[in-house]
């Protein structure tokens, strides 16, 4: 049976073009002091970057805007380099603490820029009065991490601030990584009829974070999956050489990235809603708190676009690999609309996935 | 997930659509959802677009946070800023624009402005900070309003005088009444709110079919939900029957929950009159602090400027909320008023036509009907 959708009025197609004329333009700073929703990873965020920082620092690497810098060497050999700050709160959780983050949190952004991890610093600031033995079991978090996801911490810093000058415990980590030579990652190469895959079940970590601060009243069995996805990476590399695109579902989640995607490569994407992985238990703790899944922060999942004819020789490789069991083919790359995100119920209705705005969320990495 | 999944089958919905196409042999049927949820619930699901052709739902006037006029807003960033005051409230209030920016904005400037889950946690700050004082800014219908008397029941038992709350809770039945007195809308029947009718139970409405003859359907939120509404209350007028029925039976009673209704009675009072965004003044519509828990009223404790404030010119959110418009007809929707920049409540709370619509339905007919057509992948 084929239902006909509400006609719109030609008034309303027209708001519609109008919106998204709107929407192509890049967001502008408004306000005049930073509010917590600069920090979230939406428009506003993107606002702020695009007038102060690049802005100040203006070249053509940073204007990519990637999850890490391409670099080249005088040699002709490649690099990505990478920095994130890590300010969870709390700083340990079930399934990983901050350090664990900042080692994976940083590993993975060079993983997905198709480069092979080397090296990382790691800079500490730390309130006044923190135990040393929480501190001492972050650091082994670390040490752990890092020996794991096969890269060495090989610079650091340390800074001791006023109580209240900071919450416990926040870490920077950079990475340096090296791409190797054949590899070509990118939006540019994202086409109509590739396939989108999701490594594994969403929203763990940023429901695991958000139960471990207790202020819910609600108790889930839920834990954090916070892990280095170097490994299951190369997997899928080598499963489907012709791997277009790939980025780590943190801050914003799985909605989020594929909003960057369809824009930065010009597509639209269609999700379909059956083929969300998410496990039963947060998706319930979810849908008490009124937040989508799809926006829900992981920490040891990635988004990657094969190409259709690689998609189950890709998926299989992602299920083969102990992080991937759950990996589905979520959605597909369509030419039109281009820069949009619409999803598909099971019941064939259909609606936008949009950036998100404002963090429900807040200080989750 | 259990409890939730029966109500989203899609072999269900596909039945019920097939039922209420042939159920709708009108040309045209107009049915308000009254809950901001169920909005959200139409949009979230994309069932406005497996609808057929000759069924518009209209959005209605149930959305909290959309109908908190401006002029409150700006009285809760004052007390925001008063000293040693720690300001609490649900999340979505923060984001609400007020004369001269939101209470998000007054927390940057430093305003201690914090997001609770429950009036209950607001309690608890205040134990926490003897020193401070911890205001409550209560919105709601009779959905939220309970937990708010339970806490200003457990306040006054426990002696905690470093507490107080601003009611602006709301009632459900003036706006439907406004709303049915209102000569720009015709409708032809409701889907009535659902949680609030746990608390005021289903008999309340029977002034829509007996005074205004119009069929009312007290729905659930699930997208089953809705479908098996909608094709109640065309059932309805198939069989020329015009009644409140209810299919949110697996929660709502007839006679609503009798124990919050009385505790409502005990800790707030009618106000004579208060201001509805795009509703302008109802009367005997919103509750206050009752007298006997005066020393817990923010209103009684703070002289707020409570100063009238119009809306923005260029915002509709009356028309919105009313009905009247389409989110989309507005002059600013989308471009000036957006999630990221929003200029009335519509647009903020995710309950509000106007975000629901902006984040959810925005999409071209064509776009929707082959994304929605399309084969499963």
């Amino acid at each position: 049976m084929t239902v006909t959708p509400r006609a719109q009025s030609p008034r309303e197609l027209q708001v519609l073009s109008r919106i998204e004329a709107f929407r192509q333009r890049r967001p502008r700073l408004l306000e005049d002091v930073i509010t917590l929703a600069h920090g979230a990873g939406g428009k506003s965020s993107a606002a702020l970057t695009d007038a102060v920082f690049l802005e100040a620092f203006g070249n053509p690497t940073l204007a990519a805007l990637g999850d890490s810098a391409g670099l080249t060497l005088p040699s002709g050999e490649r690099v990505a380099f990478s920095t994130d700050s890590y300010v969870v709160q709390p700083i340990q959780f079930p399934g990983g603490s901050i350090g664990h983050l900042a080692v994976h949190g940083t590993v993975n952004d060079l993983a997905v820029s198709g480069a092979v991890p080397k090296w990382l610093s790691a800079g500490f600031v730390i309130e006044e009065g923190l135990s040393i033995e929480v501190l001492r079991e972050i650091v082994a978090d670390m040490t752990e991490a890092a020996a794991l996801a096969g890269v060495e911490i090989v610079t650091g810093d340390t800074k001791v601030v006023p109580r209240g000058a900071a919450d416990r415990l926040f870490i920077n980590t950079a990475g340096i990584g090296i791409v190797p030579t054949d590899r070509v990652l990118g939006p540019e190469r994202v086409a109509p009829t590739d396939r989108i895959l999701v490594s594994g079940t969403m929203g763990d970590h940023g429901m695991a974070v958000m139960l471990a601060r207790g202020e819910l009243n609600i108790e889930a069995d839920i834990s954090s999956d916070t892990a280095a996805l170097g490994g299951i990476v190369s997997e899928l590399l080598a499963a489907a050489p012709g791997t277009r695109w790939m980025r780590d579902a943190t801050r914003g989640g799985v909605g989020t990235v594929l909003n960057e995607l369809a824009k930065s490569a010009n597509v639209g994407v269609i999700i379909e809603e059956a083929r969300l992985p998410v496990r039963p238990i947060v998706n319930g703790a979810c849908d008490l708190l009124g937040i989508d899944p799809l926006y829900v922060a992981n920490e040891g999942k990635f988004v990657a676009v094969v190409p259709v004819e690689e998609s189950e020789a890709a998926l299989a490789a992602l299920r083969a690999h102990p992080l991937g069991e759950d990996a589905a083919i979520i959605a597909e790359v369509v030419a039109e609309p281009p820069g949009i995100v619409a999803l598909r119920t099971p019941f064939g209705g259909s609606r936008i996935v949009d950036m998100l705005v404002g963090d429900p969320l807040p200080r989750i990495c | 997930m259990k409890f939730v999944d029966e109500f989203r089958d899609p072999a269900a919905a596909r039945a019920l659509v097939r039922t209420i196409t042939e159920l709708a042999t009108e040309d045209e049927y107009k049915f308000m959802e009254v809950c901001g949820g169920h909005t959200h619930t139409i949009y979230r699901h994309g069932l406005e677009h497996i609808l057929p052709d000759n069924i518009e739902l209209v959005h209605g006037p149930g959305c909290p946070v959309c109908v908190i006029p401006m002029g409150r807003i700006d009285d809760a960033i004052w007390l925001a800023q008063q000293e040693g005051v720690i300001f609490t409230t649900f999340g979505d209030m923060m984001r609400v624009p007020g004369s001269t920016g939101s209470l998000l904005d007054a927390k940057a400037r430093g305003a201690d402005c914090r997001f609770v889950y429950s009036p209950l946690d607001a309690l608890k700050i205040a134990m926490e900070n003897p020193t401070k004082h911890v205001v409550f800014f209560a919105v709601g219908f009779e959905t939220t309003a309970p937990s708010t008397a339970v806490t200003l029941v457990r306040a006054k038992q426990l002696g905690v005088t470093n507490f107080s709350v601003f009611a602006n809770h709301v009632t459900i039945v003036p706006p439907i009444k406004a709303i049915l007195d209102s000569p720009d809308l015709r409708l032809s029947g409701f889907l009535g709110p659902g949680h609030v009718s746990t608390v005021v139970g289903t008999r309340p409405y029977r002034f829509v079919p007996e005074v205004y003859g119009k069929p009312m359907v007290v729905a659930g939120f699930e997208p089953l939900d809705i479908l098996q509404s909608v094709q109640m209350l065309l059932k309805q007028m198939a069989e020329d029957r015009c009644e409140v029925e209810n299919q949110y039976s697996r929660v709502v009673r007839p006679e609503g929950n009798p124990q919050a209704l009385q505790l409502l009675n005990e800790t707030m009072e009618l106000r004579p009159h208060f201001e509805w965004r795009g509703l302008g003044f109802i009367s005997q519509s919103a509750l206050k602090v009752h007298r006997d828990f005066a020393e817990w009223d923010a209103e009684e404790r703070f002289s707020m400027p409570g100063i009238r404030v119009a809306d923005p010119k260029a915002c509709q959110c009356g028309e919105v909320l009313k009905g009247v418009i389409k989110p989309w007809e507005c002059k600013v929707f989308g471009t000036a008023c957006t999630p990221e920049t929003p200029i009335g409540t519509c647009m903020v709370s995710p309950e509000g036509a106007c975000a629901a619509y902006y984040n959810f339905g925005r999409l071209h007919r064509d776009t929707a009907i082959m994304v929605g057509e399309r084969a499963a992948l």
